[in-house]
């Protein structure tokens, strides 16, 4: 029955494709698509500075939109708080009484664990900007996602590491007592094995501890070409500053935890050496990225981060496959996300892959002279 | 690698020390379980990463600055948590441990809404001078932790034995109505002594900023944690035994990471302590304590 219900889709949507997009083509719309989008995200309690950065790149996005008059978007922003149940029954309201055509969010993936089930089942697309865990768009065919995991961003930035430095030997470091670094460190060894790296040493520490000398002693006397850290920027930042004064010069290659301007700001000097890769790149120099930047700071007062671009990014991925799709229709609008592909976002080319999980090549950036810059 | 790992674990047994040292003056001395302390030389580091590092006052200044505050925050201490309590018929030494509780939960939260939370650097010339030993770089700052520690040791010792100050302290500790019989003010012994264990505070408080390059509104929970097992593991209120279990423990953590797993440091150093105090359940250095049929 399902797959009888799944080939008629795909047959009504090549069918539609043939027929109706092929003929409209050069015709200006006059009246706009009317579509309702709904927002799932963290308004209140913890976490609500994620809510705020990325619901103000939703609407900065779809102001754009709606003044380009091809498709019109009402959007309807339900809060989470950051817990599961809340962000299911926000859901379901979304679904069945708002009758959304598409949902974005919800911000956790423990949320979208629970959401996306719900979204797939009624066959509403659901994309996360946010939710980076594994197994986000294995959910459903309904369940899609722009926000780049580690496990793809920690590869780019070893690579670029590897080539430029002509790394051989390195020395694992990370936080064993937080479920991120641990998964990030996890993606290091990883990468480390399959690239033929020699691990010298790994090393752990937990979260709040001020003193990593005894550590640290260890891997100098080792001497590694680079350390590979999976540590969030508190810790890393004091990492970084006791590395340095104790004498290791090298490379540090961080997780996405390390991708915080605060790094610098409290490892100041010391934290020259230190590269990451990150799906959104604030100074880069694009027109796109750098008009995003001043609308955003002008709405705002603060610059955007990288919740508030994968979310603008976002907004502007389902905004275009609405215009694909031709009509508020769930199941033609699904077909048309999955059909996107190189996006020119400000985050960089997009596509989606065949299970609606990233396929984007995130920035390379490496600090230096106290600001990060792009690492070639 | 031996040498620099010994150093390190000298530097950090020294810090743990002093900060046993606080604890066991009040803890162990005179019974009353000051769970402020930690927030009290975690304040005290920050007034001397002010004064050091926003300011740009030379040090020893910086550490009068700090003992000054952490002093005062000992007398306010005593005034307002631990002396209404004392006075009161019924009150047990229960009372005075749940009212320092709620010191160090107040202290914590204010240094997050003043000083913000995270880490902050502390910066000083001080801390970068290193001179060359055999094949290692020793910083000046960990000679001079090692000697603040072992001279606050020994004047805590010679001030409780030798002199009439101590004489009365211990007396006061022995029997509070008792000493004040016998003529010992001991409402001005108590507030002495939590002045001047705060102050000692104040001292490591710097030492640790200096030592780390960081300090963070959490520093005094995490250290204050271990000084409170030290002093336990030495013996409760022997100066020495503060002395030892600090540097037992500061030396066994820095060695399970060096020739160890990293993964398993505070593990290691606990089941050390646990061990230590089947045998000698009264500490390292203490006495079995009276009318416990030893």
């Amino acid at each position: 029955m399902k797959v009888r219900l799944q080939a008629l889709a795909v047959l009504s949507s090549a069918l539609f494709a043939l027929v109706f997009l092929g003929a409209e083509k050069p015709r200006p719309r006059v009246e706009p698509i009317k579509a309702r989008i709904g927002v799932i995200s963290i308004i209140t309690g913890q976490g609500a500075g994620y809510g705020e950065a990325i619901t103000n790149g939703i609407r900065l996005a779809r102001d754009e939109v709606n003044a380009r008059g091809e498709v019109y978007i009402d959007l309807k922003i339900e809060d989470s708080s950051g817990k599961q149940e809340q962000a299911l029954s926000a859901a379901q309201k979304l679904i069945h009484s708002e009758q959304v055509v598409a949902i974005i969010g919800p911000t956790l993936s423990n949320e979208m664990k629970v959401v996306g089930p719900e979204a797939n089942a009624s066959g509403v697309p659901i994309m996360g900007t946010s939710t980076t865990a594994k197994g986000i768009t294995q959910i459903g065919k309904y369940v899609f996602r722009n926000a780049l995991p580690e496990s793809q961003a920690i590869p780019a930035s070893i690579g670029m590491a590897v080539k430029k430095y002509n790394l051989r030997q390195v020395a694992l470091l990370y936080g064993n007592d937080d479920v991120f670094t641990k998964s990030g460190f996890d993606t290091m060894k990883e990468v480390s094995e399959n690239r033929k790296l020699r691990i010298l040493t790994v090393q752990e520490f937990q979260k709040g501890q001020a003193d990593y000398k005894a550590q640290l002693t260890k891997i100098a006397s080792l001497r590694p070409d680079a350390v590979f850290c999976s540590a969030l920027y508190e810790e890393g930042a004091v990492i970084l500053s006791q590395a340095r004064k104790m004498g290791i010069k090298v490379p540090f290659v961080g997780g996405n935890g390390f991708n915080s301007p605060k790094v610098i700001e409290i490892a100041r000097d010391a934290a020259d050496g230190l590269i990451v890769a990150t799906p959104w790149f604030v100074d880069r120099n694009d027109p796109k990225v750098k008009a995003f930047v001043a609308k955003y700071e002008k709405a705002y007062g603060k610059k955007p981060d990288q919740f508030a671009a994968q979310a603008y990014d976002a907004f502007h991925i389902v905004a275009n496959a609405l215009k694909a799709a031709g009509a508020a229709d769930r199941d033609r609008l699904r077909d048309a996300l999955a059909a996107t592909k190189d996006f020119d976002g400000v985050l960089g080319k997009f596509s989606f892959d065949a299970e609606r999980d990233v396929v984007m090549e995130p920035n390379v950036l490496i600090v230096q002279g106290g600001k990060f810059r792009v690492f070639q | 690698m031996f040498l620099e790992q010994l150093i390190n674990g000298v530097t950090l047994g020294s810090i743990y020390a002093i900060v046993a040292l606080g604890y066991t003056l009040v803890f162990g001395v005179l019974d009353i379980i000051n769970m402020a302390h930690g927030e009290i030389f975690m304040f005290g580091a920050f007034v001397g990463m002010l004064l050091v590092s926003k300011a740009g006052v030379p040090l020893p200044v910086a550490f009068l600055g700090a003992i000054a505050v952490t002093g005062a925050m000992g007398f306010l201490l005593e005034r307002a948590a631990l002396r209404p309590l004392r006075s009161r018929p019924g009150a047990s030494n229960l009372a005075s441990l749940i009212s320092t509780i709620g010191v160090s939960i107040l202290l914590e939260n204010a240094a997050h809404r003043i000083f913000g939370a995270g880490n902050h650097p502390f910066e000083t010339p001080f801390a970068e001078i290193r001179f060359p030993v055999g094949p290692v770089n020793v910083y000046l700052v960990q000679v001079l932790i090692l000697l603040i520690s072992l001279l606050l040791m020994a004047g805590l010792a010679l001030w409780l034995s030798r002199t009439r100050g101590g004489k009365a302290l211990r007396a006061t500790a022995e029997d509070l109505t008792t000493a004040g019989l016998l003529g010992v003010d001991t409402d001005r012994m108590i507030t002495v002594t939590v002045v001047i264990a705060s102050a000692m505070g104040g001292v490591a408080g710097v030492l640790i900023g200096m030592a780390f390059n960081y300090i963070n509104n959490q520093i005094g929970l995490s250290m204050g944690l271990k000084g409170l097992a030290i002093i336990i593991f030495g013996g409760m209120g022997s100066v020495y035994g503060a002395m030892a279990g600090g540097l037992i423990l500061g030396l066994s953590e820095t060695f399970v990471v060096a020739y160890g797993s990293s993964g398993y440091r505070d593990a290691i150093a606990f089941v050390i302590i646990i061990g230590v105090l089947l045998v000698r359940p009264q500490g390292l250095f203490g006495q079995a304590a009276p009318g416990t049929g030893h």
